[in-house]
């Protein structure tokens, strides 16, 4: 299966390249090819209608958010073949003002996935047809899944029975959020102080 | 009579509608009778999942599964399972994975069942729901023997399952299997030849194969338009590939065609729960790595070992290395998947849900287009979704 995949990507890399970066198979045995943001909807496309790809189906969409990088967005797009039983995962790489081009021409899934994405990260997508807000409240400020974004969120909703309506406020914690590191310290540092003597003593 | 000028106006549907299968908010742009345009509005029952579960170490993820599809629970739990199983490269036990599949089951009746009775409900019939309800009780006593809770189970594990069954529990099941079947006939006799019925459904919301394959849908809604499709036959995981049972597939993709998919399903299912309970082997349910799954309470007490194996694993937890994943199972509703992105820590760095019910849902306004307005309720009760998968 992991040749077949291998095979795969060589080939989409072949008739596509310049769109296509790299294409490789994990450790997990699976497809990965990573592409120029502005050429998804090419690839996607491509990997629809080419019939020794035949990927009829896009089931997912989703960003990953890397804010170290320069360009901080992963726009990941998983395709299924129901004809050859396969899988590919399409990467692209953006950052917050790029847009990447709307694949909702080429499968009309897309759609939500991209408002979902836009609404958690704040990718832009060019040409969408409607790119609103879809998990969040109305009115709602910022992209909740960017790393930057914290856990509890910048305001929490009440409803005030003097305004008769649900009011807005910034989050008060009876206690500080706690994230703790479980990591253990034992491991991927140095020597720790102490431990040359007993290695002298061996 | 000149004939009137119909305006076009809008619908509120929802959020509170006992007909939303939760808290959908749908505006529907009508002329006359007619839908023009439904247009969904989600999230209401946000929680912000997949931001949670990034900041929990793995184990602690598992019971955020249970809550999205809240009448499937185990068997999204299973996409996780798997997908850690997966990255650690770790191969479960083979009574583990015969009760896995044999609560999948359970699950997928469970949910085929609620699905069923209240989308006939929503159509006009009342009986099956009080019928169906009495054997989801007892489904839910079945998880609740296994886990102790009867909706939210928790119970399967990276590694296998949380505890072994009680004895005495497969029997029970066993005889369950028994007279299913005479419940499903009689839900049937009611509905499926009734002409009410077929007059609410056939032909309402159909969807052609190549529509459906666009649309991204799986399941029984894939299967009802005419795709064979179900990742337990393509791509077998646990002990799906032992097993011996149909796939139903559909011709027409309309309403009707939906419900009979699930009917069929349901019995399906109940072959591969028999072939389960009778294959059961003896064994571990839980992989025998100290690394992955803790060790028994009774060892502890004895070795400094297990001991600092069990503390380590519940506070560090599971260290998953690098890499990523797309693991999809086939759960009632359909192709229910988790994106797991890796660092190499105790927690996921990215962790996307891939629900089958977002993806029908979007497909409501190409079903309902040009229908009248009672038949976006079938459409809605036909595509199964609820909302704590839909919106995360």
């Amino acid at each position: 299966m992991t040749q077949v995949l291998k095979d795969l990507g060589d080939y989409i890399a072949a008739a596509l390249p310049n769109d296509v970066l790299s294409a490789e198979v994990n450790r997990v045995g699976e497809l990965t090819v990573n592409v120029r943001a502005a050429s998804v909807a090419r690839v996607l496309t491509f990997l629809r209608d080419d019939s020794g790809c035949l990927f009829k189906q896009l089931v997912d969409v989703c960003g990953v958010d890397y804010p170290e990088r320069e360009e901080r967005f992963d726009v990941v797009y998983h395709l299924l073949s129901l004809k050859h039983n396969q899988r590919v995962r399409v990467k692209a790489q953006t950052d917050e003002e790029t847009p990447v081009p709307s694949v909702v021409g080429v499968f009309s899934s897309a759609g939500w996935f991209e408002r979902e994405t836009w609404d958690m990260y704040g990718i832009i997508f060019a040409d969408h047809p409607d790119l609103r807000r879809i998990l969040t409240d109305y009115g709602f400020e910022g992209h909740p899944l960017r790393k930057d974004f914290p856990l509890t969120g910048y305001v929490e909703i009440r409803y005030d029975e003097e305004q008769k309506r649900c009011v807005y406020e910034p989050v008060k914690l009876v206690q500080d959020f706690r994230s703790f590191d479980f990591l253990s310290p034992w491991e991927g540092q140095g020597p720790l102080p102490g431990d040359e003597k007993a290695e002298g003593s061996r | 009579m000149a004939e009137a000028e119909i305006k076009s106006y809008n619908i509120n549907f929802g959020p509170q509608h006992p007909a939303a299968h939760g808290v959908l908010r749908l505006i529907l742009e009508m002329s006359g009778e007619i839908v023009d345009r439904a247009d969904p509005h989600i999230g209401l029952l946000h929680r912000g999942t997949e931001k949670l579960i990034e900041h929990k170490i793995y184990q602690q993820s598992i019971p955020y599964f249970d809550r999205l599809d809240y009448v499937g629970t185990m068997n999204q739990e299973h996409a996780f399972v798997l997908a850690v199983e997966n990255l650690l490269g770790v191969d479960i036990p083979l009574r583990a994975k015969y009760i896995r599949t044999l609560y999948c089951e359970i699950g997928r009746v469970l949910n085929h069942i609620l699905n069923v009775c209240s989308f006939v409900f929503d159509v006009g019939g009342m009986t099956p729901m009080l019928w169906g309800f009495e054997e989801r009780e007892k489904l839910m006593e079945f998880y609740e023997r296994a886990c102790g809770a009867r909706l939210h189970a928790n119970y399967f594990r990276i590694g296998g399952v949380a505890m072994d069954l009680p004895p005495g529990l497969l029997e029970d099941i066993d005889a369950w299997c028994d007279q299913f079947p005479k419940v499903i006939d009689d839900i049937e006799t009611l509905v499926t030849e009734n002409r009410i019925f077929k007059q609410r459904t056939v032909d309402i919301g159909t969807v052609s194969a190549e529509q459906a394959l666009d649309w991204g849908f799986t399941g029984p809604n894939l299967r009802a338009s005419g795709i064979a499709w179900d990742l337990r036959k393509s791509q077998p995981y646990e002990v799906y590939d032992r097993m011996d049972f149909d796939i139903p597939v559909g011709k027409a993709g309309d309403c009707y065609d939906r419900y009979l998919i699930r009917i069929i399903e349901m019995r399906e299912s109940v072959k591969i729960m028999k072939q389960c309970i009778r294959e059961m082997p003896a064994g571990l349910v839980r992989v025998d790595d100290r690394k992955v799954s803790p060790p028994p309470r009774a060892e502890m007490k004895r070795s400094m070992e297990a001991l600092i194996h069990h503390f380590k694993l519940f506070t560090e937890g599971v260290r998953v290395p690098a890499g990523e994943t797309y693991t999809a199972v086939e759960a009632p509703k359909g192709e229910f998947a988790v994106y797991i992105v890796a660092d190499g820590t105790n927690k996921p760095y990215r962790c996307k849900i891939r629900p089958p019910g977002y993806v029908h849902l979007q497909a409501l306004d190409m079903m309902s287009k040009g229908h009248m307005m009672a038949d976006v309720v079938a459409n809605i009760g036909s595509i199964d979704i609820v909302f704590g998968e839909i919106d995360r």
